[in-house]
């Protein structure tokens, strides 16, 4: 590692200089360029200033002997042994990551009553699945879980470990990276690894519009969690192929300061975060009949629909399907939004959409900054009109 | 109760591009806010000081300037504010920066209750209050939906999981990371803002902390390593459409076929 260290010499044009820094850690004083707290050690000053600034590496530290850590982990999620698909996912992944460095694939499982769907994941690619199946794991509580994780790690040694990135994943994981001092990648959209086992973690920085490759180059497991539907499902093969071995954790390991209390199931309620394809009604819909054509859309596309806030304001909507600042936050596949002008409040909710199809009468409208096709016409032309080809194309297919 | 809110200044708005040509960041100066999702933490501690008394104090990193929200905080009924910020703490990934609010926190008191907001719309992990927690050695509970309240030493809260919800009990002290839609935040006063414009608040530096070997922190202390940013290929088009509804209707209709968003 090291330090940044400033050349004032070299310096040419200080505002220049300062410019560059997109955290703003550079300032002037008397003269000269002085570096603050803000510094991120982007380096990005020391690429493109021109030799005055410079990073001094400090003395190499200890290398960590790399092949005392090998394979590729999966910690499986699931609620009381219905596997979250994320893992499926993720074992998918590590076969592939470990068949580039001839290395194993591990499944890590824990739960109470879980032995029959661990065989279930010899079907998917794992070489050994390490099942702890103990009445105290019933429930997910997070200094158990933690402890079970610690035997694992101590007792497999694995290069990396994938998690998915669910409300379990998400707090177990970090948890556990913690507590082996080592790196945690959140989040990732795009695995690798290099020969000597790195793992090459991408994940967007900044809200997204940046993109980072990430190294966890001198500590070990290198632990990533990834969201599910980022990467592919791997097929069931027909064979059962991996090992189920047990993981011994001594009962007195497991105790915690958490007392699970109860259980509630959530009622099982479809929520517009989790849809792919949205349709929304914005101001441009002028009375509350007319959302039916917002509703037959969503429909004829297998989507959800929603709304901007006006429209939970009059009443036409259920308030979780607001959009934007002051509702959700969604990311679908696609969105269509129909008559929506596009207040930065909504478009906060909802810009990172894959496709966006925005149809508005007026050609100014803020909405067609943000969308992909912005489509200038009158929503009650055009979406009778799309329903009517969606629906002369189901009859000729 | 000690109760302690742990909050962090974020860009008031993350369009942050890079540049494609130059491959630099290109800076919009936007202005700096507090982390929204800390507002709700910091409303959680507010409620259960009123009700259980106590003391309300809130601690961040960063530089200089994050002092800022500590006077936002106090705005809105908080007691104390301590400030984390060295040039040796830049660089900082979760695990470091974990470390370096754990060893802040030592150094700032004796807390019953470390309060989180679930993640900050920069970083977006959602890691560095569980990894605290961690660091403290004491036990957190994540995605907390609802406190109902405090009893034996304890807090009783409920959290939220992905088909069910968890009512758990944890002891003091522990670490919570809230969702946003746990309380409504209340707006900072004007007159506690005027009371409180020049509170002192404490800051530490990397000589105040228990552990001061600079390896520990900062781009040292990370394990992970940024090898290259860079912008995300945009396959998006940007086209605007005018004609007859019909016309329109058609042309949606063959984007999404060949998307394959219409069988």
């Amino acid at each position: 590692m090291g330090k940044l260290v400033v050349h004032q010499d070299k310096i040419t044009d200080i505002k220049a200089l300062m410019a560059i820094c997109p955290f703003g850690a550079m300032t002037e004083k008397n003269g000269t360029v002085e570096i603050s707290a803000a510094c991120r050690l982007c380096k990005l000053c020391v690429k493109k200033g021109n030799g005055a600034m410079e990073f001094v590496e400090d003395k190499p530290k200890a290398q960590i002997d790399k092949s005392k850590w090998q394979g590729i982990a999966v910690y499986i999620d699931h609620v009381e042994g219905h596997i979250h698909p994320v893992s499926f996912e993720l074992l998918g992944k590590a076969r592939e990551l470990a068949d580039k460095i001839h290395q194993q694939v591990y499944a890590l499982f824990m739960g109470h009553d879980i032995s029959g769907a661990a065989k279930e994941l010899r079907h998917y690619g794992a070489d050994k699945i390490f099942v702890c199946d103990k009445k105290s794991l019933g429930e997910f509580n997070i200094e158990p879980y933690t402890k079970v994780f610690e035997y694992f790690i101590k007792q497999v040694k694995p290069a990396a470990i994938l998690v998915g990135a669910t409300p379990v994943g998400r707090q177990l994981a970090p948890r556990v990276a913690a507590r082996f001092h080592t790196g945690l990648t959140a989040d990732c959209t795009v695995l690798d690894i290099h020969e000597n086992t790195d793992l090459v973690q991408i994940r967007p920085a900044f809200g997204g519009n940046i993109m980072a490759e990430i190294l966890t180059p001198n500590t070990r497991p290198q632990m990533a969690t990834v969201r599910y539907k980022i990467m592919d499902a791997p097929q069931r093969s027909k064979e059962a192929k991996g090992t189920i071995e047990q993981l011994v954790v001594p009962e007195n390991e497991l105790a915690s300061r958490i007392t699970v209390l109860g259980i509630t199931k959530k009622p099982k309620e479809k929520s517009i975060e989790h849809a792919d394809v949205l349709v929304v009604a914005g101001r441009g819909i002028k009375k509350k009949e007319d959302l039916e054509l917002v509703y037959q859309l969503a429909e004829a596309l297998g989507g959800d629909y929603a709304c901007t806030r006006p429209l939970i304001e009059a009443g036409w909507m259920d308030p979780r399907r607001q959009i934007g600042l002051s509702g959700r936050t969604v990311r679908p596949k696609l969105i269509i939004t129909c008559g929506v002008s596009g207040a930065i409040q909504f478009v906060a909710g909802m810009e990172h959409s894959e496709e966006i199809f925005a149809i508005n009468a007026d050609p100014k409208a803020s909405i067609f900054k943000v969308a992909n096709y912005a489509i200038v016409g009158d929503l009650y032309e055009i979406i009778p009109q799309l329903l009517a080809q969606i629906q002369q194309g189901r009859k000729i297919a | 109760m000690n109760i302690l809110v742990c909050i962090k200044q974020v860009p008031g708005s993350n369009k942050v591009e890079v540049d494609p040509v130059t491959g630099v960041l290109k800076r919009n100066g936007a202005d700096a806010k507090m982390n929204p999702y800390d507002l709700y933490a910091l409303e959680t501690g507010l409620r259960l000081k009123e009700q259980y008394g106590g003391t309300l104090n809130v601690l961040t990193m960063g530089p200089p300037p994050a002092k800022k929200i500590l006077y936002e905080a106090f705005a809105m009924g908080a007691d104390k504010g301590a400030l984390i910020t060295d040039r040796k703490f830049g660089g900082a990934d979760v695990l470091a920066t974990s470390y370096t609010l754990s060893q802040g926190i030592k150094r700032f008191g004796n807390f019953d209750l470390i309060i989180c907001g679930l993640q900050t719309t920069d970083g977006d992990t959602a890691q560095v209050g569980p990894e605290v927690s961690e660091q403290l050695g004491i036990p957190c509970v994540c995605n907390v939906k609802q406190v109902e309240g405090v009893e034996d030493n304890a807090i009783v809260v409920n959290m939220e999981m992905s088909e069910d919800v968890e009512r758990l009990k944890v002891s003091f002290p522990c670490l919570l990371t809230v969702q946003k839609d746990i309380c409504e935040p209340r707006l900072p006063s004007y007159k506690k803002s005027k009371e409180t414009a020049t509170r002192e608040i404490e800051t530490y530096t990397l000589s105040d902390m228990e552990d001061n070997d600079e390896h520990h922190y900062g781009l040292n202390g990370s394990p992970t390593q940024v090898q290259r940013i860079f912008p995300p290929e945009s396959h998006k088009s940007r086209e605007t459409w005018e004609g007859t509804g019909e016309e329109l209707a058609g042309r949606i209709y063959s984007v999404l076929k060949s998307k394959k968003f219409i069988a």
